[in-house]
């Protein structure tokens, strides 16, 4: 990238609204230090909570480091199993963004293409696909969600289960929310489909598929880049709680929302670091997320500048 | 107006329902970690059903409050001959749906609980035949002496031969095919309770019978079943006052309920040993990369993952110190235990990784393993600690953690691997052990349990002859002989014998058994 590229990117409306946001810095700074810690869980954290070999039970239930009992390798103490919190959370937060993020690009990109046909094609396309948008908002995305993994689990052979509860939970999250995307840009488009340029390009005989692609798509993306990044929070609050439901991630290998699961069991009896770590680390994630997709939705309403 | 005097009648109509229902009834409401999976008595041979349906059904005999063999059904028996039991049952007895209690009753029940689809073979596979004498006495025949048959007949109920034959409920369903039959949903016993609905898996109500011919000695006006499989849910629904009593309660949170002014806690032993069964029938394993070969058939094999388990560990940091660790498949309160014999080989990863590079497996292999997480004390925790054990010694096991309702089918269909499994005797006499769990499976129930088909033809012949046994010393010499094969066998791999931990309102008064049977019987509230 050239120094005038970035010059001008420096200049930008968009960056420049973002400079002058302290709450927009401070939510990237906040995300860019999850998904670094989560890039780096494997040089960064002190132990491998995924090798079991390396996990001593005689370790469990250990408090945080400050804490009477506590130990010095275990910053923020053991869970039941006698594994690092630190740790755990770090791999965790791997796992939860990597589902958070899969399931937002497989939605964006079914609900963007659903909703370019719908839009543009109109008619009975348009009604049916709207139909099966309305039947699925009735109910909350969880329950599909729910519905998808309960049967991916019924229909994948054993051995494959584990290995495969990663891909299970970014599909079934990314089936429950594709319907935003498709409405928004199934919008856009009928506004965008009667402007002249694209009438121009109809003249010209150009193929349907092409106006949709170059035409339409880059003027019905703006928004649906500020769905993304919300929708990005309700992923990983999906798969946290899907995991927390024990549908989702299993407890050898722990996402953010198996943490709490376990942690959860031991909150009457004091041994409060194990779900309570992992639940910060989640809302911090969360809410930093959510605080950029506000920024950003605000930053793209031109109403609002 | 027309609108508002609907709105009065409702309201009036709500508050006369309040009303009416009395503020000093008690109905006792109490959760466990699963629900009883039928209401058929003889469909499932596990003691949250058999334990839940000995409310609503009864026995020849049963268990007093000390587990003694007290007479339920039958007043009283003798035996006539080595092999011929003459019992009188009780007059004046009736079902639930006012049919009266006879011997027809007691010969329909024998070929109930042991034809096709029973699960509770293994409590009448020593009945040859009953014969009936007049309508309240019948001579028990069995195949060979059987001098513990009273005790042996008290977790076989009794059903009403008219009932079944009017509801198509002649056969209880098989449990590893899980469908449903009339006696599924609903009940028709002799005993203290009346089942009044049933939601599978949400709640399960009973109320006293009337016409009970025992005199109550609890004072519930009704009784609601709530299983609750989340621990902390549980303890919260206890604290909260929404539930009387709960268990098991969560081992971390004992302190937590003690602690609290309206609540304690009951605590004993269970008479329930933990362990882990590995398939040593299959030639390949089912759930596992080694193929051609089990590697279970090998006795280093098995020796090895038990020298992996840390046992203490377990004990120390999962069950906080109140599990009695064990090398025997029965625990110190059932008969029959030897002491000289409860003797866990080391613990020794070093010496387990040797053992698995003899047998042939210097990285170890991988293998599957099937565990319950709503039957025994902290279940799915244990596995997963298991887990991370062998995954020293290079073995790389996948673990199922699933409800109950899923694997106990897939357990008694064998299929599974490697799996835990936790057993009280019911008669709380090893013989038992050894005829469920350690035995060659067979058509009369023996083995039923084996859930590994562990088989030794030495052990079969001895648990046999315990069977019809009447001199306690000699019997009680053969019982530590065919647990020191198993032992040497390792045909399981023994865990530990678990804590009983009930959590309850101080107002109410209930018997611990060691059997962790919850019988509504001795229950008062205050």
């Amino acid at each position: 990238m050239s120094r005038a590229t970035l010059g001008r990117a420096w200049d930008s409306d968009l960056f420049y609204s973002f400079r002058h946001s302290p709450v927009a810095v401070a939510a990237a700074a906040l995300v860019l230090v999850c998904i670094g810690g989560a890039l780096l869980a494997p040089w960064i954290a002190p132990h491998n909570p995924f090798d079991l070999a390396s996990v001593d039970l005689l370790d469990a239930l250990a408090p945080p480091v400050w804490a009477s009992q506590g130990k010095a390798a275990y910053l923020l103490g053991t869970d039941n199993q006698g594994r690092d919190i630190l740790s755990a959370i770090l791999y965790g937060t791997r796992i939860s963004l990597r589902v958070g993020v899969a399931a937002v690009l497989f939605s964006m990109v079914l609900g963007v293409t659903l909703g370019l046909l719908s839009g543009y094609l109109g008619g009975r396309v348009d009604a049916l696909l709207m139909r099966i948008a309305d039947v699925q908002l009735s109910f909350p995305a969880i329950l599909i969600a729910l519905l998808i993994d309960g049967v991916a689990r019924v229909a994948l052979p054993r051995e494959w289960q584990a290995g495969m509860a990663v891909y299970v939970l970014i599909l079934a999250i990314g089936l429950s929310g594709w319907v935003q995307f498709a409405r928004t840009v199934r919008g856009s488009t009928l506004v965008e489909k009667n402007k002249e340029y694209v009438q121009a390009a109809r003249v010209i005989g150009r193929h349907p598929a092409a106006i949709m692609l170059h035409h339409l798509l880059p003027n019905v993306m703006g928004p649906v880049l500020v769905i993304a990044t919300i929708h990005l929070a309700t992923a990983i609050i999906a798969e946290a709680t899907l995991s927390f439901l024990g549908v989702g991630m299993p407890p050898t290998t722990p996402s953010l929302g198996t943490l709490i699961r376990v942690g959860n069991d031991y909150l009457f009896s004091g041994e409060w670091w194990i779900a309570v770590f992992p639940g910060a680390a989640l809302v911090v994630l969360v809410l930093s997320v959510n605080l950029l997709g506000d920024w950003l939705r605000d930053a793209l309403n031109p109403k609002l500048r | 107006m027309h609108r508002v005097l609907p709105r009065i009648a409702l309201g009036l109509a709500c508050a006369l329902a309040l009303a009416a229902s009395p503020a000093h009834a008690k109905t006792f409401r109490y959760a466990d970690q699963g629900d009883a999976l039928s209401m058929d008595p003889h469909m499932f041979n596990e003691a949250v059903q058999l334990s839940f349906t000995a409310n609503i059904y009864e026995g020849l005999t049963g268990r007093g409050k000390k587990l003694e063999t007290v007479p339920l059904l039958a007043t009283d028996w003798k035996q006539t001959s080595p092999t011929v039991w003459r019992f009188n049952l009780r007059h004046d007895v009736k079902f639930h749906d006012g049919t009266p209690f006879t011997a027809d009753d007691v010969l329909f029940s024998l070929e109930r609980a042991r034809g096709e689809g029973s699960d509770v073979k293994m409590y009448v596979g020593a009945v040859k035949e009953i014969r009936k004498i007049d309508a309240h006495t019948v001579d028990i025949v069995t195949h060979d002496p059987f001098p513990i048959l009273p005790s042996m007949l008290g977790t076989w109920y009794i059903m009403s031969k008219a009932w079944c034959e009017k509801n198509g409920a002649l056969r209880p369903v098989d449990v590893r095919k899980a469908t449903e039959n009339y006696a599924s949903t609903h009940a028709n016993g002799t005993g203290p309770f009346i089942l009044k609905s049933r939601e599978p898996g949400v709640r399960t109500t009973l109320v006293p019978n009337p016409n009970w011919w025992g005199k109550p000695e609890h004072n519930v006006t009704e009784a609601v079943f709530l299983p609750i499989a989340n621990a902390a849910t549980r303890v919260a629904a206890l604290i909260s006052g929404e539930i009387d009593m709960m268990e098991p309660v969560p081992l971390q949170d004992i302190a937590r309920i003690q602690s609290s002014p309206d609540l304690k806690i009951l605590q004993g032993m269970e008479a329930r040993v933990i362990f882990l069964a590995m398939d040593q029938k299959r030639d390949e394993l089912l759930f596992s990369n080694v193929k051609g070969r089990n590697p279970f058939k090998d006795k280093r094999v098995r020796q090895a993952f038990y020298q992996a388990i840390d046992i203490a560990a377990i004990k120390s940091r999962i069950m906080r110190g109140i599990s009695v660790p064990t090398a025997l498949m029965v625990g110190s309160m059932v008969n029959g235990y030897a002491p000289e014999l409860d003797k866990r080989l080391p613990y020794d990863p070093e010496a387990a990784k040797k053992l698995l590079a003899q047998a042939g497996y210097p990285d170890g292999f991988e293998v599957g393993m099937n565990c319950p997480n709503d039957r025994y004390v902290n279940d799915a925790e244990i596995c997963q600690a298991v887990v991370a054990m062998l995954a020293r010694i290079g073995v790389k096991v996948s673990l199922t953690a699933e409800t109950k309702a899923i694997f106990f089918p897939k357990a008694l269909r064998r299929d599974i691997s490697f799996a835990m499994l936790g057993w009280t005797p019911a008669t709380l006499d090893s013989h038992n052990a050894l005829f469920a769990l350690m035995t060659t499976p067979g058509e009369g129930g023996q083995g039923q349990f084996n859930l590994g088909i562990y088989s030794n033809p030495r052990l079969d012949e001895l648990t046999t002859r315990i069977a019809s046994e009447n001199n306690p010393a000699t019997r009680n010499a053969m019982i530590a002989e065919a647990f020191k094969i198993h032992a040497d066998d390792i045909g399981h791999l023994p865990l530990h014998v678990q804590p009983l931990v009930w959590g309850m309102k101080k107002n109410v008064e209930m018997v611990l058994l060691a059997n962790n049977f919850i019988l509504l019987k001795w229950v008062t509230v205050k």
